[in-house]
C-alpha cells in the first residue's frame, strides 16, 4: 500500500481494541481488557466477546491504548507558506506521531489576529481525525503594539494567545495582555527572549559556541524575560504559558514562581532533552533553533523541571522549512526544526525507557495538562465519553526516517535514530488511522 | 605518514604530527621559493578554485601564488555583493563551480563553518581560508612555522594572543595548534573581546597587557577592528591602545626578549607601533614569506586525496 | 593502492617497501609486487664490492672530464646522495681537491602524481653552489625505468643551465621505458619482472650490500 493511501484515516462505526493495557491516571484507570468504541464513543471497557463482534477489531496485545495526546506547540505554516506545511500534512504528521489534537501558532502570512483568521484554521481542519485549535496573536501583526480582538477569537475557538517567534516586547503590553486575557481563561503563551541579549546569535553561547566562533545566544536571554514575565503574572494573576524553556535558570525561576502560587504553567521540547550545544559542532543547520540547544546541565536541570512538576507540558515547536532555509550556511539558515513524527519516539525511547519519567507522567505531560491549561474538553478514558485514543506500541524497534514523513519538511535532526517504541494508531471522531 | 582528512578545515583535531608534517614539508617549498626558478611541476594538470566570498588581498595573492608555484591551474571567484543580492545561495555557486571539473576549492567565507557546509555539496578538496570567527588554519600554520623557525621549536614556548580573540579565527586556529603541538597559550584583551569559557580551552587569561608581557615568549597582536568600537565592545581606540597597544616603551621595560607577530595588515598606532612593527623584534614579514610555503605543503599534501565512495 | 616512498622515508629501516625504493618512480608496477613476500636470490655485491666499483667509476669520470675541474656531483636522495658522498672522497684522494655535493629531492618532480594519493614526503633539496657551466654528474644506486632521471633532470634544469649533465649508477638492471642512458655504470644486472635489487648502505641501513631478491 502506498503511503499516500495509508495516510487517511478511516471512518468506523464498531471497532474493538483487543487486549490492550488501557492507561488513564485521570480515572486511575490501568488494567489489559478490551474496548469497545461504537460511533465514536466508547461503549464498554471490559471482555467483549471478539466471535460475536460485529465490526473491525484491532489486536492490542502488550499495546498500550492512552487518551489521545495533544502538542500543544506547532507551525502549520498555513496561510502563506503552504510549501513548507499544511493544516492538512501537518495534521497527518501528528496523526502518524500519535496525536489527536494540535494547537498552532499564529506567526502565519498573514498572522492569525482576527477571528475571521481563527476560524478559516476551523474550516480548513474541520473533518480531520486531529482537532486544530488555533492559537491567535496577542497584538495585531504580531507587531507587539495593539492587543487583538481577544474575546472575538476565543468565540471563534482560539484556545490561547501568543506572539510566537517572537517574546511580547513591551512589559506595559504583557500587563495588558494578561490582564485582558484572564476574562477568558485562556492563556498568554511567551516566547522568552531578550532580544538585545541575543542579538544575531545563531546557537547558545559558552564554551562550544567560543570554540566555533559563532555568535552566541546566552542563556539569561531566555531568563530575563521569563524572570520579567513572572513578575507581570504574579502582579497581574493572569494566566502565562512560557514556552519552549530550555535553561536551568528559567526552571529555578519558574520553580520558585510557582511556590510562591503564581498563575504560570511552562512547557520544554524533545530536542533540549536529549541533544546540548554539543551537537552544533557538526554545522548541522537542523541542530538550530530557538531557544538554541543548551548544556548538559541545562538537560539536567529540565529533566528534573519534569519530574518535580515546575514543567507542565511537552510540545514539539514543529517549525517546517524549506529545503533551501536549511541546506545552506549555519549563520543564515532558519530557526527551528519539525518535531510531529518525532516526539513521543524520543520521549519514549529517551525518558520513560531510560526512566527518567513515567508513562503516567507522559500522559500528563502530553495528554492531561495541555487540555487544562488551554482550557480544552476533557478527554478521558470512560465509558460514554468520546474515544479520543492513541494507541501506543512501547516494544516496537524502529528508526527515524525523514524521507517518511507525512511532514512536508524534513528538517529535523534526529534522522537515523533508532527509537524503541512508538505510535500504532490513534483514534478520534469515529475515525481510526494505524501506523502500517 | 600522511594528513588524515582530505580537507583543511581547522586546527582542531590536528594531530601534533601532522602539524609537523605540515611544517616540514613547508621548510622544503621555502628552499624551492629561494631558487631561481621558483616553480615545481608538481600539480600540473590539477585545478584550483579561490572561492572568496570576503574581502581578502593578504590571504588569496598567497594561496593564488603558492598555486601557480606548484603549476597547478587557478581561477579566482570573488563574490561580489550582487551575486548575494541576486540570491544565488552558496550551494548552487560551489555546485556550477565543480560542474566545471575542479580539484580543490580554497573558500573564505564570513559564515562559521561554511566550508563544512561546502564539503558536504562538493567533492573536491575544501581547504579554509578563513570562515568568520571559527578558524583560519593556514595563518595558524604560518604563524607556528614562523616561530619554530625563530625559536628553534614550538614545545614549552607561551605565546600569548592579544586583543579582540571574540572576533579572531587566527586566534582560535592558533590556539588549537599551538595546543596541539605542547605550547603554553594566553591571551589578552579588552574583557568584552573575551569569549566566555576559553578557560576551558586550556588557555591563560591576562586581564594587563603588563602581566603578559612578563611572561609571554611571544606575542601575537591581532588587528583591532573599528566596528568593534561602534558595537559598543569598547570606548575608543585611544583607550585600547593605552590599555593594550604594544609600544616600543612597554618591550623595552620588561627587557626581555620578546617575538612579535601580526597577521597584518596593521593598524600602526593603535595595537602595534611602528617602530615595533619594523624592529629586531619583529617577525612579521617572515609570517608573510612562510605564508606561500606553508600554503604550498597543505595543497601538495591534500591535492590527489580522492573522495572515498 | 600505496606507492613507494620515492624519496621519502629516509632510516626507517628495511621494510618491504624501502626495499622498493630502489628506483622510485617506477613505483606504480612494483607496488602490486611488492605485496608478495620476497627472498634473497642472491647476493650481488659486498662492501668491499662496492668499494671497488665506486673507486672505478670515480677514475673513470675523471679521465671522462680530464680531471676535477668544473665538477660537480649531485646524488639523489636516499641512497644517490651518499653515493655522491664517497664519490666525492675518492676524487678528493685521488685528486687532492674537494668539489662540491648537491643534493637532490626529486619528489616534486615526479610524474605520477596523478595517480597515485599518498603523499610522499618532501625533503629538502641542496645545493650550496650556483649550477651554471658546471659539469653536473648525476648519481643513483639503480638505473631502472629511468622515470627517477628524467625527474632529476627537469630539478636539475630548474637550479641553473649546466655545461653538461653525466649519470653515473652503481647498478642497471635494465627495462628502461624512457630513453635514458647511464654514462658510468658499476655493474649490469639484467632482471626479470618481479624481481627487485635492494642496495644497503652503510650510512642508510648500517652495512654495505646489494641483493637480489625474487617472489618466494
Amino acid at each position: 500500500m502506498s503511503k499516500a493511501q495509508q495516510s487517511y484515516p478511516v471512518q468506523i462505526e464498531q471497532l474493538l481494541l483487543q487486549g490492550g493495557r488501557v492507561l488513564d491516571p485521570q480515572v486511575n484507570l490501568d488494567k489489559v481488557t478490551d474496548v469497545h468504541i461504537m460511533n465514536g464513543k466508547i461503549k464498554k471497557i471490559g471482555k467483549v466477546d471478539a466471535k460475536s463482534f460485529k465490526g473491525q477489531i484491532v489486536d492490542c496485545q502488550d499495546k498500550l491504548i492512552i487518551p489521545g495526546l495533544v502538542d500543544m506547540h506547532v507551525h502549520l505554516r498555513e496561510p502563506g507558506r503552504e510549501d513548507k506545511e499544511t493544516i492538512e500534512t501537518g495534521c497527518r504528521a501528528a496523526m502518524a506521531g500519535g496525536f489527536t489534537a494540535v494547537c498552532c501558532m499564529p506567526n502565519t502570512q498573514p498572522p492569525i489576529d482576527s477571528r475571521s483568521h481563527v476560524e478559516f484554521i476551523k474550516e480548513r481542519s474541520e473533518g480531520f481525525l486531529v482537532d486544530v485549535h488555533p492559537i491567535a496573536a496577542v497584538t495585531k501583526g504580531l507587531q507587539g503594539e495593539e492587543l487583538t480582538e481577544m474575546g472575538d477569537m476565543t468565540d471563534g475557538g482560539a484556545v490561547g494567545f501568543s506572539d510566537d517567534g517572537w517574546p511580547v516586547k513591551q512589559a506595559s503590553l504583557l500587563r495588558r495582555a494578561l490582564e485582558y486575557a484572564k476574562m477568558f481563561g485562556h492563556p498568554i503563551i511567551d516566547h522568552c527572549e531578550e532580544l538585545s541579549l541575543s542579538e544575531d546569535g545563531v546557537m547558545h553561547e559558552g564554551f562550544v559556541s567560543t570554540g566555533l566562533g559563532m555568535k552566541g545566544i546566552p542563556s539569561i536571554s531566555e531568563e530575563i524575560t521569563v524572570a520579567r514575565d513572572l513578575l507581570v503574572a504574579e502582579y497581574t494573576g493572569g494566566p502565562l504559558h512560557i514556552a519552549h524553556v530550555s535553561t536551568k535558570g528559567s526552571v529555578r525561576l519558574i520553580r520558585e514562581a510557582k511556590k510562591r502560587g503564581v498563575s504560570v504553567t511552562a512547557e520544554t521540547c524533545p530536542h533540549y532533552l536529549v541533544l546540548t550545544d554539543e551537537a552544533v559542532r557538526s554545522f548541522n543547520t537542523n541542530m538550530k533553533m530557538k531557544p538554541p540547544l543548551r548544556t548538559d546541565e541545562d538537560q539536567q536541570a529540565l529533566i528534573e523541571a519534569l519530574q518535580d512538576g515546575t514543567i507542565d507540558v511537552i510540545a514539539s515547536d514543529h517549525a517546517p522549512h524549506a529545503i533551501e532555509e536549511k541546506e545552506t550556511e549555519y549563520n543564515t539558515a532558519a530557526f527551528g526544526i519539525i518535531g510531529l513524527e518525532t516526539t513521543l519516539g524520543i520521549v519514549m525511547t529517551h525518558l520513560i525507557a531510560k526512566g527518567l519519567i513515567t508513562l503516567e507522567e507522559m500522559i500528563q505531560k502530553m495528554a492531561v495538562n495541555p487540555r487544562k491549561i488551554l482550557r480544552l474538553a476533557e478527554c478521558s478514558i470512560q465509558v460514554n465519553a468520546s474515544a479520543n485514543l492513541t494507541v501506543l506500541d512501547p516494544n516496537i524497534d524502529w528508526t527515524i526516517d525523514k524521507t517518511t514523513f507525512y511532514s512536508k519538511s524534513r528538517n529535523t535532526p534526529f534522522d537515523g535514530w533508532p527509537m524503541k517504541g512508538g505510535c500504532l494508531g490513534v483514534l478520534n471522531k469515529g475515525q481510526l488511522f494505524l501506523n502500517c | 605518514m600522511q594528513l588524515k582528512s582530505r580537507h583543511l578545515l581547522g586546527l582542531e583535531g590536528m594531530t601534533k604530527e601532522e602539524i609537523h608534517l605540515i611544517l616540514d614539508t613547508a621548510r622544503s617549498f621555502k628552499k624551492v621559493l629561494e631558487r631561481p626558478i621558483p616553480t615545481v611541476p608538481t600539480l600540473r594538470g590539477k585545478t584550483v578554485v579561490n572561492l572568496f566570498f570576503e574581502p581578502s588581498t593578504r590571504t588569496r595573492f598567497s594561496f593564488e601564488l603558492a598555486e601557480k608555484r606548484l603549476s597547478a591551474d587557478t581561477v579566482n571567484f570573488t563574490a561580489s555583493a550582487s551575486s548575494v543580492l541576486k540570491g544565488e545561495s552558496l550551494k548552487d555557486t560551489i555546485q556550477n563551480i565543480e560542474a566545471m571539473r575542479i580539484d580543490l576549492v580554497v573558500i573564505r567565507h564570513k559564515a562559521e563553518g561554511a566550508p563544512y557546509f561546502l564539503t558536504r555539496c562538493v567533492n573536491a578538496t575544501v581547504i579554509n581560508a578563513g570562515d568568520g570567527a571559527h578558524e583560519h588554519p593556514t595563518q595558524g600554520l604560518l604563524d607556528m612555522m614562523t616561530l619554530r623557525e625563530k625559536m628553534g621549536k614550538l614545545e614549552g614556548l607561551k605565546v600569548v594572543i592579544v586583543g579582540d580573540i571574540e572576533h579572531s579565527r587566527v586566534a582560535r586556529s592558533n590556539i588549537h595548534g599551538l595546543k596541539s603541538v605542547g605550547a603554553q597559550v594566553g591571551v589578552c584583551g579588552p574583557s568584552t573581546l573575551i569569549p566566555r569559557e576559553i578557560e576551558k580551552l586550556g588557555v591563560t587569561v591576562y586581564p594587563h597587557i603588563e602581566d603578559a608581557l612578563q611572561e609571554a615568549d611571544v606575542l601575537n597582536i591581532l588587528r583591532i577592528q573599528l566596528e568593534r568600537q561602534k558595537g559598543g565592545l569598547f570606548p575608543s581606540l585611544r583607550e585600547y591602545r593605552s590599555l593594550f597597544g604594544i609600544t616600543k616603551e612597554r618591550l623595552d621595560r620588561t627587557a626581555r626578549d620578546i617575538t612579535i607577530m601580526h597577521p597584518g595588515p596593521l593598524n600602526r598606532g593603535v595595537e602595534i607601533d611602528s617602530d615595533v612593527a619594523d624592529s629586531d623584534y619583529s617577525v612579521i614579514l617572515n609570517q608573510v614569506t612562510n605564508g606561500v610555503a606553508v600554503r604550498m605543503a597543505v595543497l601538495y599534501l591534500l591535492a590527489g586525496k580522492r573522495a572515498k565512495f | 593502492m600505496t606507492p613507494l616512498n620515492g624519496s621519502g622515508e629516509i632510516g626507517k629501516g628495511l621494510s618491504m617497501k624501502n626495499i622498493l625504493l630502489v628506483d622510485s618512480t617506477g613505483g606504480f608496477l612494483f607496488s602490486k609486487i611488492g605485496k608478495q613476500s620476497m627472498k634473497v636470490k642472491s647476493e650481488l655485491m659486498d662492501g668491499e664490492g662496492i668499494t671497488r666499483t665506486l673507486l672505478r667509476l670515480t677514475h673513470e669520470i675523471l679521465e671522462k672530464n680530464k680531471g676535477a675541474k668544473n665538477l660537480v656531483i649531485v646524488g639523489i636522495r636516499n641512497r644517490g646522495d651518499c653515493l655522491a658522498r664517497r664519490i666525492i672522497k675518492h676524487i678528493e684522494e685521488i685528486e687532492g681537491v674537494q668539489i662540491p655535493l648537491g643534493i637532490l629531492d626529486i619528489t616534486l618532480y615526479r610524474d605520477d602524481f596523478q595517480r597515485i594519493t599518498d603523499r610522499p614526503l618532501v625533503q629538502e633539496t641542496d645545493f650550496p653552489f650556483d649550477l651554471t657551466e658546471k659539469r653536473v654528474v648525476l648519481v643513483d644506486d639503480v638505473l631502472y625505468t629511468g622515470r627517477t632521471i628524467r625527474a632529476a633532470l627537469g630539478a636539475l634544469i630548474d637550479y641553473g643551465r649546466p655545461a653538461l649533465i653525466q649519470l653515473a649508477v652503481l647498478l642497471d638492471r635494465g627495462h628502461r621505458e624512457l630513453p635514458i642512458k647511464a654514462d658510468y655504470v658499476g655493474k649490469n644486472v639484467p632482471t626479470a619482472f618481479g624481481e627487485e635489487i635492494q642496495v644497503k648502505l652503510k650510512e642508510v641501513d648500517g652495512e654495505d650490500k646489494v641483493l637480489l631478491l625474487g617472489p618466494d
